[in-house]
């Protein structure tokens, strides 16, 4: 007998899933997918990511094989036009007629368009596929004032890529008197739109549109105000219809506003026929989030493997992943007194506005709304889901426990087995702990074992909770340990390695490890070993990051780049010409960097050796742009030739970059020299920052740029040069020593006990009583300096290392390739 | 019953040419597949050179290892670190990959892929 025939139809993230629910459970069925759109499922609720450089692939829900790996014919780009509902079959546009024994519609919705005259005008987008994003990609390339209709969850994600792609001046217009009308309240909303204006959004509420006016195309929206906008392009994003045409068509009942109406167990009016996701009206209500879908899908996999499941009405709490203003509203984020009593807590200095309803006997949170901080979001959801009894101050619940700290994990630890952790995948709390218990030690190892936290990942920070929580529940000691291999944390490895004079990864692993090792442990005892013996790292070259392994950056489509130094960012001209001539001959793209250098993009691997030959022939020496080492000592011009300048800036930092470049560290380290308090060489910005004084120097430490900026803190003031390099010797050392990996000195100071009055008392007082020995480890390594690239250039049997293909050697890459862009050349990949 | 499928092997290069715990890419028409000397355990893997996350050509260049209890091997792939099992392929990062991988056959000092 030939298996059921099952069609779906809709290739969305609901379809999708109930695809991935049905073959997890069962193979007896014969699935047939067709999809209107012209590429497989994607994650829409990420949709926004693809303004931000995620390409469509990313946001695939699959890999290309997937459906073939599961036996899953699928049909793209071609829509279902009529089922015949007598004979069970359906027919497509493409002209494929099949027949079905159950039928799955998931065609989801499509945003709803008002019918304002002009509406049809160029210049007017919705937001709902990858193609509508395309099309307001390339139309806002010569846009300045663009506008968003509706001022909802969705609205204003459309609004933040809108700024995103550098619309001037952008504009929300709401019809109702507030934003977000179906999650906030007016005080909630008003937080909402000072933070919003802040970011440069114009709200206008209270506005309902007459007329799109313009020739052909969008110039302005008209008013019923009769005020008018000149805008160059409208997005509109007014709500969502759900796609029932075929549904109606076929004679299956269907709701007066629309929807395809479904049972409890998502059957239509025809009982082979079921619907799902948001083009399912269950209980007057269609559902336009994710998470509702995906429990519709898993209802009808119920019912066609046999068991029993039924859909009830689901929770539409709310997190927004905007705009870099949090909004979360949860519960019965409307009830008001005397129904309830409410808490609400307002602070218009930072924004914030928090409401909790709790029940009159004190007992129950019934729901809330979070304006500009919505980290408590997540217990306050399940607090309400799980009815979980208030804590007699239930004010604690959204301003914290004032003095004195509760840590989080013990609140997730006290939720019951089945609260519900993860909505979008139906996890709960028993399953996860469960996981843990069964030896999961990673969050890694949860998402596979349990697909919690796949979905819109807005449950991670719970899972992570939960993962401490269990493990320190089963006395399982959670420490600082570098890796699955190493039960020790780098501070105690740096030591053991030290100690025991260990010179390789495999004998520290025998010694201290367990298994085979791993791409985090790997280069960390690299890092260990450089730090230590300063050995060429390129002799173990397969223990280090690509990076450290190919003495070069690995760039998008898989060239390198090359950074030669530059000490204090002072160069000849001659040295400028052979530069030049270098990226001349080799192709390569020349920019200057943000570290006063100039990086050459483009190598292929197995050109390496023979640029930095030419390099190093015209005096030039690796500039460990790749390494976790010292990086550049910028320089301001200084006393030669600046009319401020106290002292010579250039001499000084050229001399520090000389004396510690290719000193490895945990993390990268940076230094800069100012001749004068106007601080052009941005020194304070950096892990050592140098300013000239009157008297001296001042020496500033542990600042840095990057995704947490910091400015360092002054450590001595007016001191001579041989007492700065002293000094910077003890710190850098002890830095070196004892941080994390991948720590930067910012963070590690952040975290050290004391901070920086102890720090001090280290470097300066030497209150340890180590300050000899750092120094003298440090002058072991400044002594021990090499430039790898020397060494791998001169050494034929190094330098057979870098080819592409072991096979043949004089080949390049033939997937790697270029396009023009300004006269020079830019990767394609 | 077992199924008997012709293996052609093929011969990439010497041992010595695959660094100690390392990897290296071949060249096969118009396939790259990386090879990889586990010599930590006296063990060969190979696979597609190609790393499926974001199409780049470079496991070969990626790090190896182990996971878990089992030990099972690994690779790294050297862009995002998504990691690969060098048995079966499968993606061991959580995500929904899975890489081709080759039997090897080293005789007299040589390696060979075995490419059906
Ligand atoms: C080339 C350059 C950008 C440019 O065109 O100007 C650059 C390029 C990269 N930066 Fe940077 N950074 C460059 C200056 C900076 C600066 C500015 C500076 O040094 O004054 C900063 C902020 C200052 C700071 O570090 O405190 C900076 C903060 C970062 C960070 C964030 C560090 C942090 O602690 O938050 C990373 C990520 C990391 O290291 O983990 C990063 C990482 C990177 C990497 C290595 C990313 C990667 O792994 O591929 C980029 C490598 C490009 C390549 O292939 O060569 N880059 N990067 C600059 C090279 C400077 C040089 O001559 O060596
Ligand atoms: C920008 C954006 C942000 C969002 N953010 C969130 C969020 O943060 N949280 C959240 O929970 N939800 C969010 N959503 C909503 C979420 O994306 C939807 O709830 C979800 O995609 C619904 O899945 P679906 O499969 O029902 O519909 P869809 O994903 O729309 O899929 C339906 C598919 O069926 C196809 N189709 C229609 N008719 C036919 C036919 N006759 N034949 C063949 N194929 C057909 C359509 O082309 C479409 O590909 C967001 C949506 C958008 C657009
Ligand atoms: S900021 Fe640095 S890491 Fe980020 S894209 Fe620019 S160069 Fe790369
Ligand atoms: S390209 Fe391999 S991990 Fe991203």
């Amino acid at each position: 007998m030939s298996k059921p025939t099952i069609i779906v139809v809709g290739n969305g993230m609901v379809g999708y899933k109930f695809c991935e629910k049905l073959v997890a459970k069962s193979s007896a069925f014969n699935i047939i997918v067709f999809g209107e759109e012209p590429r497989r499922a994607y994650d829409r609720v990420h949709l926004s990511e693809y303004f931000a450089g995620k390409s469509a692939d990313d946001l695939s829900m699959s890999s290309a094989s997937w459906y073939a790996d599961h036996d899953i014919q699928l049909h793209l780009d071609d829509p279902i036009q009529e089922i015949n509902r007598a004979n069970k079959t359906i027919h497509s546009l493409k002209g494929v007629t099949l027949g079905y024994d159950y039928l799955v519609l998931a065609t989801g919705s499509s945003a709803f368009v008002p019918d304002i005259p002009g509406i049809e005008k160029e210049g007017v987008f919705v937001y709902r596929t990858i193609e509508d994003l395309e099309l307001i990609k390339a139309y806002a390339f010569n846009a300045k004032n663009g506008a968003v209709m509706g001022g909802g969850l969705l609205g204003l994600e459309a609004a933040k890529a809108l700024i995103d792609l550098d619309i001037k001046q952008t504009h929300v217009i709401e019809f109702a008197p507030r934003l977000m009308p179906r999650q906030i309240d007016a005080a909630g909303s008003a937080m909402l739109q000072s933070k919003l204006s802040a970011l440069g959004l114009n709200i206008h509420l209270n506005k309902s549109t007459a007329r799109i006016a313009g020739d052909h195309k969008i110039e302005a929206l008209q008013f019923n105000d009769d005020t008018l906008l000149a805008v160059d392009m409208l997005v509109i994003s007014a709500g969502i219809r759900p796609r029932d045409e075929l549904a109606k068509l076929a004679g299956l009942q269907v709701g007066t506003r629309g929807g395809i109406m479904v049972n409890e167990r998502m059957q239509t009016s025809d009982d082979s026929i079921f619907s799902i996701g948001e083009c399912a009206l269950f209980d007057d209500m269609i559902y336009g989030l994710v998470a509702p879908g995906y429990e519709m899908a898993e209802v009808v996999v119920a019912q066609l493997i046999g068991t029993d499941k039924a859909f009830h009405s689901f929770d539409m709490s709310t997190k927004l992943k905007l705009i870099g203003v949090d909004v979360a509203s949860f519960g019965d984020a409307f009830i008001a007194e005397p129904a309830c009593r409410t808490i609400v807590f307002e602070d218009t200095h930072k924004g914030v506005y928090k409401r909790i309803n709790i029940s009159n006997d004190g007992k129950l949170l019934l729901g809330g709304i979070l304006v500009g901080d919505a980290d408590a979001y997540n217990m306050l959801l399940q607090t309400v889901n799980n009815k979980i009894a208030l804590p007699p101050n239930p004010e604690d619940m959204i301003l914290g426990l004032r003095g004195g700290e509760q840590s989080e994990g013990a609140g997730v630890m006290s939720l019951p087995d089945d609260a519900l952790i993860c909505s979008c995948e139906a996890v709960s709390k028993g399953t996860i702990c469960g996981v843990v218990n069964d030896g999961a030690t990673s969050l890694d190892t949860i998402k596979k074992c349990t697909k919690a936290g796949t979905g819109c990942g807005g449950c991670m920070p719970m899972v992570k909770d939960l993962l401490a929580g269990t493990m320190k529940a089963n006395g399982q000691y959670i420490k600082n340990v570098v890796c699955e291999h190493f039960d020790y944390s780098r501070q105690e490895l740096y030591d053991l390695v030290k100690i025991n004079k260990l010179k390789n990864y495999d004998l520290v692993l025998d010694h201290f490890g367990k298994g085979d090792g791993c791409e985090t442990c790997k280069p960390l005892v690299a890092s260990i070993l450089s730090s230590l013996w300063n050995d060429l790292i390129v002799k173990q070259d397969t223990i280090q990051d690509s990076n450290d392994r190919y003495l070069a950056n690995i760039q998008k489509g898989g060239t390198y780049s090359v950074v030669p130094r530059i000490p204090g960012g002072e160069i000849t001209p001659e040295k400028l010409i052979t530069i030049g001539q270098v990226a001349q001959k080799y192709g390569l793209y020349t920019k200057i960097t943000g570290g006063q250098r100039i990086d050459l993009f483009g190598a292929h691997v197995s050109d390496l050796p023979l640029i930095w030959e030419e390099l190093i022939d015209a005096g030039f020496e690796s500039g460990h742009a790749y390494g976790k080492a010292l990086r550049t000592v910028k320089s301001c011009v200084g006393s030669t030739w600046c009319r401020f300048g106290l002292h010579d800036s250039v001499s000084f930092a050229i001399e520090i970059e000389e004396r510690y470049k290719g000193l490895r560290s945990p993390h990268k380290l940076k230094g800069g020299v100012s001749g004068c308090i106007r601080e052009c060489a941005e020194a304070q910005s950096k892990d050592f920052g140098i300013i000239a004084t009157e008297k001296g120097w001042n020496l500033y430490i542990c600042g840095n740029g990057g995704s947490k900026p910091q400015h360092a803190q002054l450590l001595a003031a007016d001191i001579d040069s041989k007492t700065l390099i002293k000094y910077l010797d003890r710190f850098l050392m002890f830095y070196i020593k004892t941080a994390d990996p991948l720590t930067r000195t910012a963070t590690w100071l952040n975290k050290m006990e004391g901070g920086m009055s102890y720090l001090k008392n280290v470097i300066i007082n030497d209150s340890l009583g180590i300050a000899e020995q750092l120094e003298e480890e440090m002058q072991l390594l400044v002594d021990s300096f090499h430039c790898e690239w020397k060494e791998v250039v001169n050494n034929p049997a190094l330098r057979s290392r870098f080819t592409h293909f072991v096979n043949a050697p004089g080949e390049k890459d033939p997937t790697v390739k270029f396009e023009g862009m300004r006269e020079q050349v830019k990767a394609v990949w | 019953m077992e199924t008997i499928i012709d293996i052609e092997w093929v011969l990439a290069c010497y041992v010595d040419d695959v660094p100690e715990n390392g990897g290296v890419c071949m060249k096969h028409g118009h396939e790259q597949i990386a090879i990889y000397n586990f010599s930590r355990r006296g063990e060969w893997y190979a696979t597609q050179n190609l790393c499926p996350h974001k199409q780049q050509m470079s496991l070969s260049r990626g790090m190896i290892g182990s996971a878990g209890e089992a030990c099972e091997p690994k690779v790294a792939c050297p862009f995002h670190k998504k990691t690969f099992s060098l048995l079966s392929g499968e993606c061991l990062s959580g995500d929904d990959y899975k890489i081709k991988t080759y039997p090897v056959k080293v005789t007299d000092g040589m390696v060979y892929v075995g490419v059906a």
